[in-house]
């Protein structure tokens, strides 16, 4: 018995590893979202008292702030959409039966679940946690005089990148592997679900840019503890004492950061608008038109994503040459992704769209993508930018582009795939009323953040009004944010309930429950060669047939 | 409707930013409200798109015409083009070029957690500082050597005093970490980042106070980093530099 | 690079005797190609008997592939460092750097680790010759193993050489006072990326330790080329790494 537990808990199948992950991801979502709700609360009502808190100090606030972004972008949208999802369905969508290496798969969660566990022990240690933000700007990242949370809290943040960013190498070596040299006789290129291709993607990013985070944070580390001055200028000074010996560069530290840093946004995304992809073609019965132009939208995304980092840039000290040439690759990416959007629109303008909860999910994911994504352009011009820089426009914009997005597709993924997970399916009830309850919650968070953010109202605020400003005129509309969190944050105890209680009395699932054509649904010891495409859904005048990717013998009759 | 398009057509800025005070401001402000109006147009037209299709029962078998969805990608690549030069113009303006030669010049220093502003005095030229010599309770935040005889006459001030009309250039400097300059009210914003300076012009022209804010995290009191700019006639500007004059000579005559 | 199969010039004149003998395969020397027997219609998921080996060969070199970002993030840094500087009070740009004299004993280390690496290929080649294959396959022996043991060993040997002139070379610079604690940032630099690289080389001699120990306790002989042939992808990437590190450090001080 205890073995058994053992060997399901140590385990190298790829599905178990994929749930785990998920957990994981699980795990990481509820402690963020916490923190946000506290920081909102904190935000309207200064003087609160939180509970296990007290007061919340102005490090409280910014410890939570770097908390809540380190969680949700590294172990929610960093894991979830990609090792999360892949390690559920990949191997089954090329028709492999495993993947290229399950112990180097399974060492790259335990991996994971160490970054997490060092991330989260920086709570109970003096001082507190990293107040850096999740982008831990040096000289403020380098020295441990420079705030609480500064000293251990710091050290630990970098040591949890730092595994993080190995775990994801392995994780990315593995997916890779797979992609290349699993796939099943016949399962060419263009028969790949756009998932895949999502996938390959996002491994490609992930083996560039973890690398180049993981170098960053040894030159960082190598500040704090053995005297360098990688990143720490001259006659730099810290409480009245001078710290800075060498002619190091903040700015490289930028550089070395968002080069990682936008790409592993995009990884957040493209899994998902391969999925949302495959959904659309599902529920609406259809072919994806444009299958090349699509999954060549994606590659165009991922590699136009290695050479924009400088717009995080603009008014960083940057050349401003260097800036201008930064928009201009910045605004370049806006076009494969407005080929992308306008292919989604297209594949739903036919209409007869069957709104099972996983559809609705994808198209709030299209929406908040269209409605966040939008923005980039205008945040993209350096001249706009320098403007709302650091202002809550940002914070709006990438909360629903990233943020929300991401996650939206990632619960669409887990109603979708659920009866590969458990054998049965999840409440439709349930799950509508968690979709328009959370799309109410998502818009009436975010939305507001946009005028915030015009307003002129920065980041990393932990109370409206400071000594020479007040933004009394926004305070409305700030209770108004925190309000609507809140109702975002309980509409997802319902998806909670859903998904624990739908475990034991969830309908039992049928062999293909979406009347989907990809092959994660169908056995792998049964099929043979690939013929089909992922996506031939087909409309006729005397109803709709549809060819899956396992089907042979059709082709033969 | 008529008035509502009038109203559109005649705006020039954005309701919800704050009021505006710099020569450039305007061109932001314009910019930024079209900028706003195309995407909101797009993002709503989109909207309506899904609802149609939502609504839509039957379904069609027939493909989306590949040309229109073509065409629609074009009309956007024009946006984009459209935003991508309108924004360099103006980035450009502001950016690549050098203040003009009778300029003034104010030096910014951020440190852990405050804005100080230093002025060259009548010489117009900026003393020398050491980070050896800061020590803010003896009053002398910045480092200024006394032994430069260009520092004597260099006034320290922590507002921003600026006098309406006349171009001024900001040499930003950092002590400790990285800080973020912002000031709404001039559509103003660059990081100060230790160790190099960064240069900034601009023309204050609406007299009045305008908040100074920190936009890059820098510890524990950064929302508190706050400052004021103080966009006066040239008249009370003179006098008000006139009068930390004199308080300096006071001081260095009673040491 | 020769993967499943390489026959050597003896072989070919054995097995093409010119007339009436096999006909002549569309075999590349490289051990592509097709062996016509269409693995890749075989439904069941394998790929014929190479999938082993190209599926590590894939991982090695994706993880290789990232391992170089890595090292381009610390070339790129090394760079923008040498570059930076600041104004003094007169005005003057100041730059910190002091180039640092490489000891020596690197040209030597270089020619090692070179050397090592003609080693290592020797050693992966004996595996892959047909006719030893085919001799294992019929029982008869274990004449690869008996072959490629004596170039791991040199190679594993050759190894350690290196680390050990890495860390003469360490000492010597430390003698001269440039210690990694001490404020240079050219030193910095060189033991940043000949401790980085040596601990890959670390990696490496644990890798080579294991092969040779494979090579005598794997059973069967795909995994005795997997662990050969990818412990030499290894070691040849890290060679060449070193290759470009060393002519950055000694010629771009």
């Amino acid at each position: 018995m205890r073995s058994r537990a053992l060997s399901r808990i140590f385990t190298t199948d790829h599905r178990r590893l994929g749930i785990l992950y998920l957990y994981l991801a699980l795990a990481a979502v509820m402690v963020g979202t916490i923190l946000s709700l506290m920081m909102r609360i904190h935000r309207v009502w200064p003087n609160l008292m939180v509970p296990f808190v007290g007061l919340v100090k102005p490090e409280d606030y910014l410890a939570m702030v770097t908390m809540h972004g380190t969680l949700m972008v590294f172990f929610v949208l960093l894991i979830a959409p990609q090792a999360g999802f892949a390690n559920l369905v990949l191997p089954e969508q090329i028709g492999a039966r495993r993947m290229a290496f399950p112990r180097i798969n399974a060492a790259a969660f335990w991996t994971s679940v160490m970054a997490f566990l060092v991330l989260i022990s920086g709570a109970h240690i003096k001082g507190g946690s990293a107040i850096s933000g999740w982008s831990s700007y040096p000289p403020l990242s380098a020295l441990p005089a420079a705030g609480p949370g500064q000293g251990l809290g710091m050290d630990l943040w970098l040591i949890s990148i730092g595994i993080f960013c190995i775990a994801s190498w392995l994780s990315a070596v593995n997916m890779l592997a797979t992609i290349l040299g699993e796939r099943r006789a016949g399962m060419t290129w263009s028969r790949m679900p756009m998932t895949v291709w999502g996938w390959l993607v996002t491994s490609i990013l992930s083996l560039l840019i973890f690398a180049v985070l993981l170098a960053a944070a040894v030159l960082l580390f190598s500040d704090r503890h053995f005297g360098s001055s990688f990143f720490i200028p001259l006659g730099d000074m810290i409480d009245g004492r001078i710290v800075g010996h060498g002619d190091g560069s903040p700015l490289l530290w930028l550089h070395l950061f968002w080069f990682f840093g936008h790409p592993g946004t995009y990884l957040a995304v493209l899994p998902g608008m391969g999925l949302a992809t495959s959904l659309f073609a599902n529920f609406t019965r259809r072919r994806v038109p444009g299958y090349r132009v699509m999954a060549g939208g994606l590659v165009a995304i991922g590699g136009l994503g290695l050479v924009v980092w400088g717009h995080h840039m603009f008014v960083s000290g940057m050349n401003p040459w260097a800036g201008t040439a930064f928009a201009l690759t910045t605004m370049a990416i806006a076009v494969p992704s407005t080929i992308e959007v306008i292919g989604w629109l297209a594949m739903l303008w036919g209409g007869g769209l069957r709104l099972k909860t996983p559809m609705l999910f994808a198209l709030g994911f299209l929406s908040f993508f269209i409605v966040g994504g939008l923005t980039g352009p205008v945040l993209a011009q350096p001249a706009l930018d320098s403007y709302l820089h650091n202002t809550f426009f940002v914070v709006a914009h990438f909360h629903l582009v990233m943020g929300m997005a991401g996650v939206f597709v990632v619960f669409a993924g887990v109603y979708y795939w659920y009866p590969l997970m458990t054998g049965r399916m999840m409440s439709e009830t349930l799950g509508k009323l968690h979709f328009w309850i959370s799309v109410v919650g998502v818009y009436g968070t975010f939305l507001p953040m946009y005028f915030a953010g015009l307003a002129g109202e920065p980041r990393h605020y932990d109370r409206l009004a400071g000594p020479a400003t007040s933004f009394s005129t926004l305070i409305p509309l700030e209770r108004g944010i925190t309000y609507s969190g809140i109702v975002l944050a309980a509409a997802q105890l319902i998806f909670l309930w859903n998904v624990f209680a739908s475990a034991r009395r969830g309908r039992v699932a049928d062999e293909n429950p979406w009347q989907a054509s990809t092959l994660e649904w169908a056995n792998v010891a049964e099929f043979g060669r690939i013929e089909n495409g992922p996506y031939e859904y087909e409309l006729q005048s005397g109803g709709e047939r549809f060819h899956p990717q396992w089907e042979t013998a059709a082709k033969e009759e | 409707m008529y008035s509502a398009l009038s109203l559109l057509l005649t705006a020039r800025h954005v309701a919800w930013m704050p009021p505006d005070g710099s020569l450039r401001g305007p061109i932001v402000d314009r910019l930024m409200f079209w900028n706003l109006i195309a995407i909101v147009a797009a993002a709503v037209i989109a909207h309506l798109w899904l609802i149609v299709a939502l609504i839509r029962r039957r379904s069609t078998s027939r493909n989306f015409p590949s040309p229109v969805r073509w065409g629609l990608v074009g009309v956007f690549c024009v946006m984009y083009a459209w935003m991508a030069l309108t924004a360099q113009r103006l980035w450009a303006a502001n950016r690549f070029t050098g203040p003009s030669l009778t300029a003034m010049h104010v030096e910014v220093v951020g440190e852990q957690f405050q804005w100080y502003f230093r002025y060259p005095g009548p010489d117009a030229t900026f003393g020398a500082t050491r980070p050896q010599l800061v020590n803010a309770a003896a009053g002398n935040p910045l480092g200024l050597d006394a032994r430069d005889p260009d520092g004597k006459d260099d006034v320290v001030s922590s507002v921003l005093v600026l006098p309406a009309g006349h171009e001024v250039d900001l040499q930003l400097r950092s002590l400790d970490v990285i800080h973020g300059f912002f000031i709404p009210g001039m559509r103003l914003k660059e990081n100060a980042v230790p160790g190099l300076v960064l240069h900034l012009h601009f023309t204050p022209e609406k007299p009045g106070t305008y908040p100074i804010l920190c936009t890059q995290v820098c510890g524990m009191g950064h929302g508190r980093m706050q400052a004021r700019l103080m966009v006066v006639s040239p008249a009370d500007y003179t006098v008000w530099l006139d009068k930390r004059e004199r308080a300096l000579q006071q001081q260095e005559a009673g040491e | 690079m020769p993967a499943t199969f390489t026959r050597n010039q003896v072989e070919i004149e054995r097995k093409d005797p010119g007339t009436g003998g096999k006909p002549p395969l569309d075999r590349r020397p490289t051990g592509g190609g097709g062996d016509g027997e269409n693995w890749g219609d075989h439904s069941d998921g394998h790929h014929g008997p190479r999938e082993l080996l190209i599926r590590y060969r894939l991982g090695v070199i994706f993880a290789l592939a990232g391992d170089l970002m890595f090292f381009v993030a610390l070339v790129s840094a090394f760079f923008v460092r040498q570059s930076t500087g600041h104004f003094d009070v007169h005005d003057n740009y100041i730059n910190d750097w002091r180039p640092l004299a490489v000891p020596t004993i690197l040209w030597l280390n270089t020619a090692v680790l070179i050397l090592s690496g003609v080693t290592m290929e020797m050693a992966r080649r004996q595996l892959f010759r047909e006719i030893d294959v085919m001799e294992e396959w019929l029982g008869m022996g274990r004449p690869a193993v008996k072959r490629a043991a004596p170039w791991l060993g040199a190679t594993l040997a050759l190894g350690l050489m290196f680390l050990a002139g890495q860390w003469i070379a360490w000492v010597q610079l430390a003698h001269e006072g440039f210690r990694f604690m001490s404020t240079d940032p050219s030193s910095h630099f060189f033991y940043l990326i000949t401790g980085i690289h040596g601990l890959h080389l670390v990696f490496g001699i644990f890798a080579l330790a294991g092969a040779l120990i494979g090579l005598f306790t794997l059973k069967k002989i795909e995994y005795r080329q997997v662990a050969v042939d990818c412990t030499a992808w290894y070691w040849h990437t890290m060679g060449l790494f070193w290759v470009f590190l060393f002519v950055l450090l000694e010629f771009f001080q």
